[in-house]
């Protein structure tokens, strides 16, 4: 573990310089303990990859002082379990109309459609972190043999609810946004919305699932989630 | 009820921001020039935290069904209107902010605020995901928008000197401080980052400042994985134009960050205009905190007098 000042109000704390379940674990459990104090000198958490950046009120806390919590945390969140305990599940339509590029996907690993949508649907995947977006969880887990590169012209317009598919990520666009990722489905649930609390479906450290639906199915989702229930 | 009877180039409602949610993606919006924005609550009695209009470049016209107590504080506009104190309109006045001659913004806060329903925590808007502040968007007109009753105290007027004290260095200088990848540049482009004079290009909003010159380019060519990025850090792409990551800034970024303004000259950055000079002055971490006190110090005066 590593301690850094980024700004006179920040301080970056990096678990190594790569990606691996290992970091991701010593961020998440490192956010979740300095979460649950409530600390009003701390402003904000903003957990990544190998990573936690810390924002602080600096007129009420030295950058000594934020540093002694952390070291002060990290003894005790060894012994943590930290994730959890049951994964979140995410109905996703993987059909033709909401998935334009699975083709292409397909074609690109020399997979079958119907593969891809079944090793992907398989996969029990980690949210490490929460960026790009409010709501847009960047996924680990992805299997070996779906991993394919970003669109070469990412789309001026994805919809909000898309899945898709970037390096060793997956992820679902929880607004109408631009994103250059390869959308192989999509989720008819609101993924992020502030006037929900909590506003967001997924949050750092969530485990998460996704479940196979039908046409049929996704359009009894939306109209269920219209009418509140 | 004010009634918009034009918007503006960029009329948002703002208050200090919405801290709490970077972990869930969002920054925290809020004032761009947060000192301008308390103060002009100063003015008429708010508690500082007040939802306010910020304006931008050009300002909007607005229509007052009834009596109101106003001031603009920030940059100095083209009305005739009082600047920097409180003063009183009548239901059915309609006032023209005009265009801002000397920054990026102004406030005009009206006394009890601007009632707008709190979203996660906060009245700001957040441009980038249409959420907070009025329908989360900027003002149009045809809009109303409805003056709240969340008053402090009386209004106050500026203690002498405040202004004064409270723009030392030059407008166009932001102090910084290094920062994560500072060591990814060589003594010859922190140079170049530090002795240049930077353009603000046209491209700039409230997501971020961005800047042109001679590039500035690291000698470490690898990627960074992506990590959190601090309000007003200063990140250069592969282009070598440096952009300010601001007030709607994304949470997490890949681009090494050489710098980052210090908190007391945030609020400069939120007076840049398009065209603007600017240029960065390295300080230790005990300067910057020092400023910050100093300012804060003085703001907190003002509002106990």
């Amino acid at each position: 573990m590593r301690i850094t000042p980024a700004s006179d109000s920040a301080l970056l704390v990096t678990f190594g310089d790569s990606i691996s379940f290992e970091a991701h674990l010593r961020v998440i459990a490192l956010f979740q303990a300095l979460e649950q104090l409530r600390d009003p000198r701390i402003q904000n958490l903003h957990p990544a990859y190998a990573s936690l950046l810390i924002d602080f009120y600096p007129l009420s806390a030295t950058q000594g002082e934020l540093e002694s919590l952390v070291l002060s945390q990290s003894s005790k969140f060894e012994s943590r379990q930290g994730l959890t305990a049951e994964p979140v599940e995410v109905p996703v339509c993987y059909e033709a109309e909401f998935a334009p590029d699975l083709a292409n996907v397909a074609q690109h690993l020399r997979l079958s459609a119907e593969e891809v949508v079944t090793l992907h649907a398989a996969g029990e995947y980690r949210v490490y972190f929460l960026g790009f977006s409010p709501g847009f969880a960047y996924l680990g887990g992805l299997s070996q043999a779906l991993r394919v590169p970003r669109l070469e012209t990412p789309r001026t317009h994805v919809k909000a609810g898309s899945l898709g598919l970037a390096g060793e990520q997956t992820g679902i666009y929880p607004n109408d946004s631009p994103g250059g990722w390869q959308l192989i489905g999509r989720t008819p649930q609101r993924m992020f919305d502030p006037l929900e609390d909590p506003p967001s479906r997924l949050r750092p450290g969530d485990r998460v699932r996704f479940r196979r639906i039908s046409r049929v199915e996704f359009e009894q989702l939306v109209r269920d989630q219209e009418h509140g229930k | 009820m004010i009634h918009v009877v034009k918007p503006g180039l960029l009329t948002t409602v703002q208050d200090l921001g919405r801290y709490g949610f970077a972990h869930l993606g969002l920054s925290p919006a809020g004032a761009a020039d947060s000192l301008s924005f308390r103060l002009a609550n100063f003015l008429v009695g708010n508690h500082p935290n007040t939802p306010a209009l910020e304006i931008t470049l050009v300002g909007p016209t607005l229509e007052f069904d009834a009596n109101a107590t106003l001031a603009i504080f920030g940059a100095r506009t083209s009305t005739s209107l009082p600047l920097n104190q409180a003063f009183d309109v009548s239901g059915g006045e309609k006032i023209a902010i005009g265009s801002l001659l000397d920054g990026a913004r102004t406030y005009l806060a009206v006394r009890g605020g601007i009632a707008v329903p709190s979203v996660m925590n906060s009245c700001a808007t957040f441009l980038p995901a249409r959420l907070g502040g009025f329908e989360g968007r900027a003002l149009r007109a045809g809009d109303c928008i409805a003056v709240g009753e969340n008053v402090l105290g009386v209004g106050k007027e500026l203690p002498s000197g405040l202004l004064e004290e409270l723009s030392r260095t030059g407008p166009g200088t932001l102090r910084v401080t290094p920062s994560l990848q500072h060591d990814w540049f060589e003594a010859p482009e922190v140079h170049l980052f530090r002795e240049q004079v930077f353009t603000v290009s046209d491209a700039s909003n409230r997501s971020g400042v961005r800047l042109r010159g001679e590039p500035v380019l690291p000698h470490v060519k690898r990627e960074l994985l992506t990590e959190g990025v601090a309000l007003g850090a200063v990140q250069i792409p592969p282009d070598g134009q440096p952009i300010i990551l601001f007030v709607d800034q994304q949470t997490t970024g890949g681009y090494p960050k050489i710098a980052n303004v210090i908190a007391a000259d945030l609020s400069r950055v939120g007076q840049l205009r398009p065209r603007d000079k600017v240029r960065f002055h390295f300080v230790t971490m005990a300067q910057a905190l020092q400023a910050l006190e100093h300012q804060e110090t003085l703001l907190y005066r003002a509002f106990a007098l």
